[in-house]
């Protein structure tokens, strides 16, 4: 496990990120508004750590995951990989740096070209960066069935001819084929079933520990990020509304929404009854209409006056341990606020 | 769970096949199990171990072609649901018992409105005329927790959100007051917080009518929250059925065991690495003859592989299909079968 204690160097930087997506409407095709799926994060990534990103369906966690690879042009903000600023660069200039930075999709299906073989699949990428030999692209492919555990026999079938968990492992060899630093796995384990996931998320922490890879673990699963991740970013409406390691932000959550979303799990344990279960009410507000203020103040159970106007900033309340919520600013502002 | 109580409906060796191009699947092996009135049954399994199927194969509603019920008694009221007349089931379904499946949105009519596809069971089944209808309707919306519900009636599917038409699938299975709700997988396309939401609506309305329900689901957090008892699904057969808390406190059957460590959880001890149970579920081409989870069981000996083991009782209202389990070696005094999760 990631030792947090150490000096940790930063591998990833992202200040003030923003991917909107505009709506057009009408015969004109009038630009009338945007959906912000990411609408400024900020959070650093550590070399060789998991940093867990969760939060419920259509919270932005896929959108912020692609933003960071630059699989988008971005709204706004900035992009350090490796003190490398990419937030800004043309895509021409991004395909040098695409080899360190690599994605693992949910679907093992869909992202899997039908067509080709085992060995097309996981040699692609090998074929398009490098200047590898028919022969070297061959051994490497074998190398890299062999991290992930796929026979080598398995070279020349079709992913159909593959189960779930299997297919994933050909998605994962395929990410890791040219070394990379850095791999956004987007809901890795979510199309697999139970006894399947296990699997998969041991193999992701193997690979991790042998090739010093770092991750960002896009899951709406809790428990699972719980026990792969070293710190957590929880995401709600487009927004980071916490960040902290691992065992605190379980233990002890400090935002009323991580604290809704953690107490909303149901644990496997017929004896174990929640006493001070949180049941949210009402939906999640559309991220082309978020409300004013605090994005959680429709469904905030601590919501206060100054929430429904401000916007809380998300600042280090803790050593380690960021929020985004006024609960969490100083004592007196807070009072001068709700009394004004 | 009032114990003894009577048999609301009583699935007695059920058997369903797929005829497919490639050959026979089959799903649902020799399946029994029954249900007590108002108590809720939670069933779990892999993906593809036959929970809907099975669920689908005693009303009927599974496609046939491709499926074939083999062979089987569901005894419902005193008739046999695989024997009775189609009309007699129309009256049945949707009306005594009723159903929710995984996605709202496909078991929704978008081209009707939410009221429409209210009032439709009330007015067929319970003889109701358009205003009775309506009123009931608007309670129903109401009782599943719709804000604003008779305004609601005159609004499409697509006008709610996921958690909503959760609620509004839920509240036509309940129409008419059914004796038995079958809910597949009703939660698991829900985000936790609107999941937490259907969960509690359905402890208050199993407190406010009393009927007796099966849960489909692959979240054990979630059945051990809600369910009276479990029946654990492989590979088409039922391989373990027990009250709740004796199945996660002695689960007897490997597979069982195997099921609750993989899991991880958010409170509590976190576990430094995930146990796994090795290998794939089987392909199920013919009619089992030897133990479904035999490949995958570290505790399997020579007769697992040899002969299908059948349900046994070993304990109160517990039972177990594992060849260990009458020699005591699947007892709760056994070695755990640890390597079942190396
Ligand atoms: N290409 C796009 N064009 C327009 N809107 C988009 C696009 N991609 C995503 N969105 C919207 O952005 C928001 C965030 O989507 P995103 O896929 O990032 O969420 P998510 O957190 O990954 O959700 P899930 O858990 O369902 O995968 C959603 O409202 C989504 O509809
Ligand atoms: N139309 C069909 N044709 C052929 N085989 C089918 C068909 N429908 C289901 N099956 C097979 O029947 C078996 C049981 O399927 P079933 O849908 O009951 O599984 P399940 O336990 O509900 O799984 P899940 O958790 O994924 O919903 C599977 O092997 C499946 O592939
Ligand atoms: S800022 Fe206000 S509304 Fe937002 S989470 Fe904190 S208390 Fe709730
Ligand atoms: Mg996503
Ligand atoms: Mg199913």
């Amino acid at each position: 496990m990631f030792d947090l204690t150490t000096k940790a160097r930063t591998l990833i930087r992202v200040r003030g990120l923003k991917m909107y997506f505009p709506i057009h409407a009408g015969i004109f095709r009038r630009h009338v508004g945007d959906v912000k799926a990411v609408d400024d994060v900020s959070f650093d990534i550590y070399e060789g750590e998991t940093l867990g990103l969760v939060g419920e369906s259509g919270c932005g966690k896929s959108t912020c995951g692609r933003a960071i690879l630059r699989l988008y042009d971005i709204t706004a903000g900035s992009i350090q990989i490796d003190g490398q600023e990419i937030g800004d660069l043309p895509q021409a200039k991004l395909r040098s740096l695409r080899p360190a930075m690599q994605m693992v999709f949910q679907d093992p299906q869909a992202s899997l070209n039908p067509r080709l073989t085992v060995e097309g699949i996981i040699g692609e990428p090998l074929l398009e960066h490098t200047s590898m030999s028919r022969a070297e692209r061959k051994a490497r492919v074998h190398e890299l069935m062999d991290a992930v555990g796929l026979n080598r026999s398995f070279s020349d079938r079709y992913p159909h001819e593959f189960s779930g968990g299997q297919r994933q492992r050909i998605g994962i060899a395929r990410a890791l084929a040219l070394n990379p630093k850095f791999i956004v796995c987007d809901e890795p384990i979510a199309a697999l079933d139970v006894s399947i996931q296990a699997q998969v998320v041991n193999l992701l922490e193997d690979l991790q520990k042998k090739f010093g890879l770092t991750y960002l673990f896009i899951s709406h699963d809790l428990s699972m990020v719980r026990h792969i991740a070293d710190r957590v970013a929880v995401m709600y409406l487009g927004k980071v509304v916490e960040l902290a390691p691992e065992e605190a932000l379980y233990s002890d959550p400090l935002h009323p929404y991580t604290r809704a979303l953690l107490s909303a799990v149901p644990e496997p344990d017929p004896d174990l009854t929640i006493e001070d279960r949180i049941i949210l009410k009402g939906d999640v507000p559309s991220p082309a209409n978020p409300p004013a203020g605090c994005n959680f103040c429709t469904r905030c159970p601590a919501v206060m006056d100054i929430c429904k106007r401000e916007d809380p900033e998300f600042r280090e309340v803790l050593p380690g341990r960021f929020v985004a919520c006024h609960r969490y600013n100083e004592p007196d502002e807070n009072e001068n606020e709700t009394a004004a | 769970m009032p114990d003894g109580a009577p048999k609301v409906l009583d699935v007695r060796n059920l058997n369903t096949v797929f005829r497919t191009r490639t050959g026979e699947v089959h799903a649902v092996n020799r399946v029994s199990f029954d249900l007590e009135k108002g108590e809720l049954l939670g069933v779990v399994g892999e993906s593809g171990s036959g929970k809907s199927v099975t669920m689908m194969s005693l009303i009927r509603l599974i496609p046939s072609p491709p499926a074939e019920i083999r062979s089987g008694q569901v005894l419902f009221d005193g008739m046999d649901l695989l024997e009775v007349d189609d009309d007699t089931l129309r009256d049945i379904r949707g009306a005594r018992i009723g159903f929710v499946f995984q996605d709202p949105m496909t078991s929704l009519n978008p081209v009707f409105t939410v009221g429409f596809q209210l009032r439709e069971p009330l007015m067929r089944h319970m003889g109701m005329n358009r205003r009775e209808a309506d009123r009931r309707a608007a309670e129903l919306l109401e009782l599943v927790g719709i804000p604003d519900a008779a305004r609601r009636l005159r609004d499409y599917p697509h006008q709610f959100s996921g958690g909503m038409r959760q609620r509004v699938m839920i509240a036509i299975a309940l129409a008419c007051d059914p004796e038995v709700l079958i809910a597949d997988e009703p939660t698991t396309a829900l985000d936790v917080t609107i999941q937490a939401q259907i969960l509690e609506l359905v402890r208050e309305l199993r407190q406010k009518l009393g009927m007796a329900i099966i849960w489909i689901t692959h979240d054990l957090g979630v059945i051990a929250g809600i369910a009276d008892r479990v029946m654990v699904m492989y590979g088409g057969q039922v391989v373990e059925e027990a009250p709740v808390r004796a199945l996660f406190k002695e689960p007897r059957h490997p597979y069982t065991r195997a099921l609750l460590e993989t899991i991880p959880h958010v409170r509590g001890k976190r576990a430094e690495r995930l146990e796994v149970i090795e290998g794939q579920p089987p392909i199920l081409g013919a009619a089992p003859t030897a133990c479904p989870f035999r490949d995958r069981c570290a505790a399997a000996v020579e007769i697992c592989g040899r002969e299908n083991p059948a349900l046994r009782e070993v304990g109160a209202r517990h039972r177990v299909a594992c060849h260990l389990s009458d020699t005591g070696a699947g007892s709760g005094a056994a070695p755990e079968p640890e390597g079942a999760h190396v």
